[in-house]
């Protein structure tokens, strides 16, 4: 008897082991535009990121109305004219990591592949990025990857003077620490 | 034994259940954590005025608006005065938004030659998510001097009987992206009229909406009702209709409307033509946006 609760309790450990996971303790999403009047960039400290060390899988979700502008009136183009932010709060990415040593505490480089939602269209991507897991424990997340405004059907209205670029520049930046 | 062994299995195969899972719930559980927030209410109006009178909008921080507005006479006035474009009237207005919520504004109508001021305040704000409230509201209070006619043309006008007082508190509600009400209880009071055929204190109820057309472009509708207007009052309520078409930082509104006002009290107590008989003029406001102070 005494046997059989020791092998459920390493059967427990197991399921424990395998279902580890890492969540977001601080996290920078900046969107950058390099548009021929000004550059327009905006900053997202609200992404949340998760990531199963087990299976290499990770996943982000960024609020769009949490996008700071230095102008109001641009943030407010932004949400109502190009994401439609009230009809598609959220972008978000699911996918798989191609490699991940847990072991190694310098910049590894990575690609996740996976499904990225914006504006409510998701598509198959390859994100190239590095991971850096650290000697406490957390691990730190960062991409740059370019978005086509015209794959995510996000159209420039004609009449608006401030066009942004076709294509704009997504950074993002997590750190992640073992979910409790 | 054998009964261990069973529970072993099923425990172990337990054990790969998330595993298995979480190629599909990974960010559904990344969901299931994010935490509910409240979320503001975007543009319930594009411009800090519905048609005539003002919006719930406020300028955001460090925003001035340089508002310049015309109304032409009346398009029923035929082709000598060419149907109104002749007789013009102009307010030249800034708007400043000295927090998101608070915002001060001055300008000039050449109808009547009047100045005016005013504060606008942004009491709450309509908003989902953990913090839910389903109207904005904004308070509004201002003060307009008529400089006409010259104390040297009728001596017995002294400052404060050139004085105009509105109260407005501007109740709006987003009802989708495309569609937006406003409900505005107002009084004007006027220090001193012609009490044969206007209030001192006239009660007012404004009802204003949008109908998003496209994203840049929306109609506009606006009507005040006046609650206690004289017996045989020769003023009518007005009647509003407009487009706002949205270019970045300009927003352009053209008008009909059977008010030539661009003040709250000509606009409340002083309209003088009947829409339904062609009395209507043709008017714009053109707005500029500068961002004096970045966040």
């Amino acid at each position: 008897m005494k046997f059989n609760i020791i092998l459920c309790l390493m059967a427990l450990c197991v399921m424990q082991a395998r279902a580890q996971k890492y969540s977001t303790i601080k996290s920078s999403v900046v969107f950058f535009s390099d548009a021929p009047i000004e550059d327009i960039t905006a900053d997202n400290k609200s992404g949340i990121a998760l990531l199963d060390v087990a299976s290499k899988q990770v996943a982000f979700s960024i609020p769009i109305a949490e996008f700071i502008f230095e102008k109001a009136l641009m943030q407010e183009h932004f949400n109502e004219k190009y994401m439609e932010t009230e009809k598609y709060p959220k972008a978000s990415f699911q996918g798989t990591l191609n490699n991940l040593s847990m072991t190694t505490h310098t910049d590894q480089s990575v690609v996740a592949s996976g499904k990225l939602n914006i504006h409510g269209v998701t598509r198959d991507v390859s994100i190239p990025g590095t991971i850096r897991v650290e000697t406490d424990g957390t691990i730190k997340l960062r991409s740059t990857f370019v978005v086509q405004l015209k794959d995510y059907k996000i159209s420039i209205p004609k009449l608006l003077w401030e066009n942004i670029a076709e294509q704009v520049e997504v950074t993002i930046d997590f750190t992640l620490q073992p979910k409790s | 034994m054998r009964l261990s062994i069973v529970v072993l299995i099923v425990l172990f195969s337990a054990s790969f259940i998330p595993l298995a899972h979480a190629q599909d719930d990974l960010l559904k559980e990344l969901e299931a954590s994010e935490p509910d927030k409240k979320i503001l209410t975007e543009a319930t109006f594009k411009g800090t005025r519905a048609v005539n009178g003002h919006s719930v909008e406020t300028k955001g921080e460090g925003e001035l608006e340089f508002l310049i507005s015309h109304r032409f006479g009346r398009l029923n006035s035929g082709a000598y005065n060419f149907w109104g474009l002749d007789d013009a009237f102009i307010r030249l207005g800034f708007e400043y938004g000295i927090t998101d919520k608070l915002g001060v504004g001055i300008g000039r109508n050449s109808f009547n030659k009047i100045y005016d001021g005013y504060v606008k305040y942004k009491i709450v704000g309509q908003s989902t998510g953990s913090v839910s409230f389903p109207v904005t509201i904004t308070g509004f209070a201002s003060a307009g001097i008529q400089t006409f006619p010259r104390s040297i043309d009728d001596p017995s006008l002294d400052f404060f009987d050139r004085a105009t007082y509105t109260y407005q508190l501007l109740i709006a509600r987003k009802f989708s992206p495309g569609l937006s009400l406003q409900l505005t209880p107002t009084i004007v009071h006027s220090n001193r009229v012609d009490q044969q055929i206007l209030n001192n204190d006239q009660y007012a109820l404004g009802l204003a909406g949008r109908y998003k057309l496209t994203r840049s472009l929306s109609l506009n509708a606006e009507y005040f009702y006046r609650i206690n207007p004289v017996e045989n009052s020769p003023y009518y309520n007005s009647l509003a209709f407009g487009f706002d078409i949205e270019t970045g930082g300009h927003i352009f509104q053209l008008i009909v409307s059977n008010t030539q006002g661009m003040v709250e009290r000509t606009i409340i107590n002083e309209t003088a033509g009947d829409f339904t008989k062609g009395d209507i003029h043709f008017g714009f406001n053109i707005t500029r946006t500068f961002q004096l102070k970045r966040n």
